[in-house]
């Protein structure tokens, strides 16, 4: 079969990018070796965050969240989207002033936010422990179900006439498109790889490693219980662990379930392939959760699971062309930040492939800053 | 015959054997739910090991699996079925 592109691997950022080019008009084949919204999609918090720790990191999650409240009227109902906000706690005067600085690199971003004081977070949280310094309101920021939010997007790319080949793995580039692992092959000017965590099986050279995270659901609370959180709660010291050195790191980050029951996070480790529950990270876990909230204690935890953060050098994900084999692009890379930035990927690889306009600026994003110099990869 | 505890079921009186699981004293007692989903659809015991977190309950106040708490005198479970 001949398409315009084919994509590999039907994850968020898959899924948006079919979503993206067939609404384009192109003829669109994704091809997903196991499920739709799977892997990472299905085991991440899908919290849509702005994250402004990297200048390019705060041009694609912005836009991205731009995106995500745009398209909010649009979701069905099992993709629990709620505009929750979000709120970064500072536990001390140190992290207040932390608080202030975020604020101000948000704001360059255009995105709006409030500085909250000891008694105001109180207010507007009252699960919290006392004595907090304050925070940081960003009210911009939103929550999702992944899995259910990249069908939505699978569903509406198949509406406009993408295909979706699942069960079935891509095997290989082929240079003129893929060979698939039950002997059929599909050509196509343009593959875009997709596939997350497995990236580097189809383009060796590919820096992706594979960060290990836990969370936690607790079950539902009595009905006519307040709610343990409002917004979801994170705490600034929640930067310096998602993108510090390679070793174990817990940070208290809450989301609460539209249910009522409270999603935790979350964990960062690199050396961990396995998918298993390590019961000692879940223990921190709920340590660091009920430092800030105890109330937590009381809730029952109904599941613990695991996921794989698609973890580049620098951070930032790969999008755009690679430069070592014609027809090839990258769309992997995305981290701890996927979701969030599934929809501006989506849109920029879509302007990059078609020769229009680019919402914001592909430069760092440039997967040509990791490609070998001999067309060996 | 094995002895037997009066415990209550959503506030009702019975009697079940002693030391019988709270998920089969709940099913002995002809109550068929143990909880609501979402929905609001009933849901009852199904892996009867702890895993799948059907049989959630409140023994004496707290949520408890069924399945794996057993009947004491004078135990209070509640259901929502
Ligand atoms: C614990 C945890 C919490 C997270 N929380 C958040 C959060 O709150 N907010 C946020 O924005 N992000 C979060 N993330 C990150 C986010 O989940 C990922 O960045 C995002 O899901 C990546 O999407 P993807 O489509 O690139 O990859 P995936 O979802 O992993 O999809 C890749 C797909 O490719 C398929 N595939 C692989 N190889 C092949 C092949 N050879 N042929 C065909 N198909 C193939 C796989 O089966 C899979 O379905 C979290 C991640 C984890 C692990
Ligand atoms: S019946 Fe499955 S956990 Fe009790």
């Amino acid at each position: 079969m001949n398409y315009d592109a084919i994509i590999v691997g039907a994850g968020i950022v898959g899924c948006a990018i079919a979503d993206a080019l067939a609404r384009a008009g192109l003829a669109v084949c994704v091809v997903e070796r196991d499920t739709i919204g799977g892997a990472a999609t299905a085991a991440s918090m899908g919290h849509l965050v702005v994250l402004d720790d990297d200048p390019a990191e705060l041009a694609l999650s912005a836009y991205s969240c731009e995106r995500w409240r745009a398209l909010a009227a649009e979701l069905p109902a099992a993709s629990d989207f709620r505009a929750t906000g979000t709120l970064w706690i500072a536990r001390d005067a140190e992290e207040l002033d932390e608080a202030r600085r975020k604020q101000v690199r948000l704001a360059q971003a255009g995105i709006a936010s409030e500085i909250v004081g000891g008694a105001a977070l109180a207010a507007l949280e009252p699960a919290l422990r006392a004595g907090l310094a304050g925070g940081l309101r960003v009210p911009g920021d939103a929550i999702v179900y992944p899995p259910a939010a990249a069908a939505y997007l699978a569903r509406r790319a198949a509406a406009r006439g993408a295909r979706f080949v699942t069960g079935v793995a891509v095997d290989a580039l082929t240079g003129d498109g893929v060979a698939l692992a039950d002997g059929r092959t599909l050509r196509a000017p343009a593959v875009i790889v997709a596939n997350g965590c497995a990236a580097p099986e189809l383009v060796r050279c590919v820096p992706i490693r594979k960060r290990k995270g836990h969370l936690l659901i607790t079950t539902r609370p009595p009905a006519g219980t307040a709610p343990l959180a409002n917004h979801q709660l994170i705490e600034l010291g929640y930067v310096k662990s998602a993108h510090g050195a390679d070793g174990e790191s817990v940070a208290f980050n809450v989301q609460p379930r539209p249910t009522g029951q409270i999603l935790l996070g979350s964990t960062r480790q690199f050396d961990d392939t396995g998918s298993e529950v390590t019961p000692r990270l879940i223990a921190r876990l709920l340590e660091r959760g009920i430092e800030f909230l105890p109330d937590l204690a009381r809730l029952s935890a109904l599941r613990a699971w695991t996921g794989f953060r698609p973890t580049t050098p620098d951070h930032r994900p790969l999008i755009g062309r690679w430069p070592p084999r014609d027809g090839v692009w990258l769309a992997c890379g995305h981290e701890g930040l996927g979701v969030t930035t599934a929809l501006g990927t989506a849109d920029l690889l879509a302007a990059q492939l078609l020769g229009r306009p680019l919402p914001f600026d592909a430069a760092p994003f440039d997967p040509a800053r990791y490609a070998p110099e001999a067309a060996t990869a | 015959m094995s002895a037997t505890i009066a415990i209550r079921i959503d506030g009702r009186d019975v009697r079940v054997a002693a030391g019988i699981s709270v998920a089969a004293a709940i099913a002995q007692a002809g109550v068929v739910a143990t909880r609501r989903d979402v929905a609001g659809e009933p849901r009852a015991a199904c892996c009867g090991m702890g895993v799948c977190f059907e049989c959630r309950v409140r023994v004496d106040g707290e949520e408890a699996l069924g399945c794996m708490a057993r009947v004491a005198p004078g135990m209070e479970i509640v259901t929502d079925g």
